[in-house]
């Protein structure tokens, strides 16, 4: 049993220490929202917080987590992520919507840190995270009325 | 998916069906007739669904008042459940906020596409609003008027005086009845023998930019669910160990080392390759790294795919194989042109690359097979499953997942994953259920590729500068031979689907050629989001900007003057150059470029503006796009469509590439294989030519005319021609 603190709650969970926090999420914990799309840390669509930082979950063993405290997209809260997932939703950006996880998990972290970022920033942030859908223009404009909502 | 091959579909159909009207109407009638048991239902969402409801097959309405929609068409992102929601709610008035969709089956009466004359239920040619248009409209409206006359007559009133809203009856009495407490009654009376449909001028939900997706939310939070998120009491969980190279069979896999794995199950053969299964993901592939496999390759393709491109090369040079279209006498007439233009442009192996990789989960109950998964052929897929189950259709019960990107892999002829689910459950004798999950690699490697094409091209033009000939040859692989649908999309040894948009070309010049050679390699292809327009808008829209060139005319000029038999193109393209600022010089450092393309009956012109940042880059700076795509039932869906397409044709263009060294495929990942990033992404701006005409598609016509649109603003920028792709192997600004 390995001991984690996910979304606020310390859990046990019943896997090996080499299995991947993703895996651990996703089939130990029953967290589906967090998507496997490359295994390689090339996608983005497994991003968590890790006390606050977006990680790769893929890339990241349950085993070395420790007393790090972990976010999935089922946890996320706060003033930050309520008003991205709200523009999210007014804006329609997913269109299939599986890697928008990822996204929601990338784009909350970059404005927990930057107030105004600007497009360089976002890209910047944002660039691990694959949309194969490309609504990567609504991405941008999201973040950005994120940022304005959170300023007003 | 191809308007002659529907024609084919729809001929001996049309002899049976008087209208599309009368299809739905029937299905709708003999739905309560069979009110019980019509639909297939696990008993969890039995459950929650509360009683079988009679507007089986298309809306239900339960007892909380929630509205489920079940669609003919499959969700892959590009909106079709929402779009259908639409229409059924324009006429039904219910509340957006109790409507879900989900995958309706197993009833080809109902909810065969329309597009293909109703023969097979399918998602792909971006037919789904086509073929829902008076669907579901009249799907909405019957039930509207059944909810009416339900109150009408629990209240004693005519019906002429009863009113909806919002999933309300009323009567200016003060009498009101919500949708649930009339559905009883309701159900009780007959289908209305004609149902009206609303005039365009009272639309209150088609056609409004405002409206939005019901299905966001879900979207963000996490709780929207695809097939890898199935998860059933005892379920394992399989991974694949496919042929290195394709055509490649087990001769024989040792798994003796993977028992050791903690959580490993069995590891079983199956048509394609070895099915490694586990307890969870982790463990099964832990123990597939210790499975060895020995491969029979006698049969397999064993070629680079750079050899495959030199033979298409040296094919283009020599005669086609198949004629796809002659007019007048293109070659006499490049003989006695004043100035001959040639060019020959080759295109890669692309795959669809779609962020979940391919899956689906297979289990056996009591006699009863059920399968989850991105089920985009869904009579094709329950038929399969039955024969590997050894039972009939009407004992495989599918759930319609949606999925996490699409672009038409998962149409597939033989089902692919889904067989390869239930062989792997059968495998284990049934014993429990099972998720296969393809692994990136498994996906990336897993052919079903746009195939490789070679166009060589010629143009002549006269002392004038006038273009009297036109020839294109294309060759490369058929998607169709081979398949169901060969017969109805290869004709005379042309498959439509390697020839759309070049065999149509719509520009009037007097003399046209265009060839095909089809050519035969190991490499499973398939249709890929846009499918034959993906290259020949690439040829066709490049190689005329040169012929602009060599006629020193403006591109958007000479389109036009060649257009005037097609209005549609014309008016795409002036609305296009018109907001793009064309008839004014771009901006310092910005170069521009045109291209305008049909297909799936939409017409979309784009006008690409580029930077070059530092020298050997290229920053697409900004597109606008016109599209015609008949009625825009949501048009915040046809530009997040546009935008998308946008986004996925430059993709191509610019960096993907699959290649193949000795047959094997050398990309396994998105660090080899890459599609566009964010920083990549330029501004779209969209704007939709207004339309009347019933809708046409959406889903992919934003692909093609992306990458001609840029290349030909890298030449106004570099003076280099691009005619080898994608830009990443060789090209440099």
């Amino acid at each position: 049993m390995i001991k984690v603190n996910i979304n606020g709650q310390d859990r046990e969970v019943d896997a090996e220490p080499d299995m991947p926090l993703l895996w651990a999420i996703r089939d130990v914990l029953n967290l589906t929202g967090t998507k496997f799309g490359c295994g390689l840390a090339q996608c983005g669509a497994c991003t968590v917080h890790l006390d606050g930082q977006p990680i790769r979950s893929c890339q990241t063993a349950i085993g070395d987590v420790g007393a790090g405290r972990i976010t999935t997209i089922e946890g996320v809260s706060g003033k930050v992520a309520e008003t991205v997932q709200a523009v999210w939703t007014e804006l329609d950006v997913p269109q299939c919507g599986y890697c928008q996880s990822g996204q929601i998990m990338s784009a909350v972290a970059l404005l927990e840190q930057n107030r105004k970022p600007q497009d360089s920033d976002i890209d910047e942030a944002l660039s691990g995270n694959l949309c194969r859908c490309a609504t990567y223009a609504r991405i941008r404009s999201a973040v950005h009325e994120a940022a304005r909502r959170l300023e007003a | 998916m191809y308007p002659k091959l529907f024609d084919t579909f729809s001929a001996p159909l049309a002899s049976v069906k008087p209208s599309r009207r009368s299809l739905v109407l029937g299905a709708l009638a003999s739905g309560l007739v069979l009110s019980v048991g019509f639909r297939w239902q696990s008993s969890a969402q039995a459950q929650e669904a509360a009683k079988p409801h009679p507007f089986n097959p298309y809306i239900s309405i339960a007892a909380d008042g929630k509205i489920t929609i079940y669609s003919s068409q499959f969700e892959m992102g590009q909106g079709a459940y929402f779009g259908i929601a639409t229409l059924v709610n324009e006429e039904l008035d219910a509340d957006w906020a109790q409507i879900n969709v989900v995958g309706g089956f197993g009833d080809v009466a109902a909810f065969g596409n329309l597009a293909w004359g109703g023969a097979a239920q399918g998602t792909g040619g971006s037919t789904s609003m086509t073929s829902s248009w008076e669907r579901y409209r009249t799907a909405g409206a019957a039930l509207r008027m059944m909810l009416a006359e339900a109150a009408s007559k629990a209240w004693g009133v005519p019906v002429s005086e009863v009113s909806t809203a919002r999933g309300i009856v009323s009567h200016p009495s003060g009498k009101t009845a919500t949708y649930a407490e009339l559905v009883t009654a309701a159900s009780a009376l007959l289908v209305p023998a004609t149902v009206p449909l609303k005039p365009r001028t009272a639309w209150t939900q088609i056609g409004k930019a405002g409206l939005k997706r019901y299905d966001s939310r879900m979207k963000t939070d996490g709780s929207a669910q695809f097939t890898i998120d199935v998860k059933l009491p005892g379920m394992a969980t399989a991974v694949i160990i496919h042929p290195p190279k394709f055509g490649a069979t087990v001769a024989s896999f040792d798994a003796s080392k993977a028992k050791d794995v903690k959580g490993f199950v069995d590891a079983v053969q199956i048509s394609r390759g070895v099915a490694v299964v586990a307890e969870n993901m982790w463990s099964a592939l832990k123990a597939r790294d210790l499975v060895s496999v020995a491969w029979i390759e006698d049969k397999a393709e064993q070629r680079n795919s750079a050899d495959i491109l030199v033979a298409y090369e040296t094919q283009s040079k020599a005669a086609p194989l198949a004629v796809a279209r002659n007019d007048g006498d293109a070659a006499g007439a490049l003989a006695a042109a004043g100035k001959v233009l040639e060019a020959s442009f080759s295109f890669p192996y692309l795959a669809h690359a779609a962020l979940e990789p391919l899956n689906a989960v297979a289990s056996m109950t009591d006699g009863t097979l059920e399968i989850w998964g991105g089920h985009q052929m869904p009579d094709l897929y329950q038929y399969i499953g039955s024969q590997i189950a050894g039972t009939t259709p009407d004992k495989v019960k599918l759930h319609v997942m949606k999925t996490g990107g699409g672009f038409g892999r998962r149409a597939v002829f033989d089902a692919d994953v889904v067989a390869e689910a239930v062989e792997t459950a059968k495998a284990l004798a049934w014993s429990r259920p099972v998720k296969v999950q393809w692994t990136r690699e498994n996906d990336m490697r897993g052919g079903r590729y746009r195939p490789a094409y070679v166009h060589a091209m010629k143009a002549g033009l006269d002392k004038d500068g006038k273009i009297i000939a036109w020839s294109n040859h294309i060759v490369g692989q058929s998607i169709m031979s081979g398949t169901l649908f060969e017969g109805m999309a290869v004709k005379n040894g042309v498959d439509f689907t390697s020839v759309e948009g070049a065999a149509n070309v719509p520009y009037d010049i007097p003399n046209v050629a265009v060839g095909l050679s089809t050519m035969q390699a190991g490499v499973p292809v398939l249709w890929w989001r846009a499918v034959g327009s993906t290259h020949t808008a690439y040829a066709v829209e490049t190689f005329l900007d040169e012929v602009a060139e060599a006629a020193g005319k403006d591109p958007v000029a000479l389109r036009l003057e060649l257009l005037d038999k097609h209005p549609r193109h014309m008016a795409a393209l002036k609305l296009a150059a018109e907001k793009a600022g064309w008839d004014k010089p771009a901006a310092e450092g910005r170069f521009r470029g045109v291209a305008v393309a049909e297909s799936f009956g939409s017409v979309v012109a784009q006008i690409a503006e580029i930077s070059i940042p530092s020298p050997g880059q290229i920053k697409v700076e900004r597109v606008v796009c016109a599209v015609d795509c008949g009625t825009a039932i949501n048009p915040d869906q046809v530009a997040a469509q546009m935008e998308g397409g946008i986004g996925f044709g430059l993709s191509s263009i610019l960096g993907e590439e699959i290649t193949l060294t000795a047959g094997a495929v050398d990309q396994g990942n998105y660090d080899s294989y890459t599609p566009l990033r964010i920083e990549q992404m330029p501004k779209v701006e969209v704007h939709i030519v207004p339309s009347e005409g019933p809708p046409t598609g959406a889903g992919e016509p934003g692909v093609p005319p992306a990458g001609p649109a840029l290349a030909n603003a890298v030449y106004q920028a570099t003076r280099k021609r691009i005619r080898t792709l994608p830009f990443s192997k060789g090209f440099t600004a």
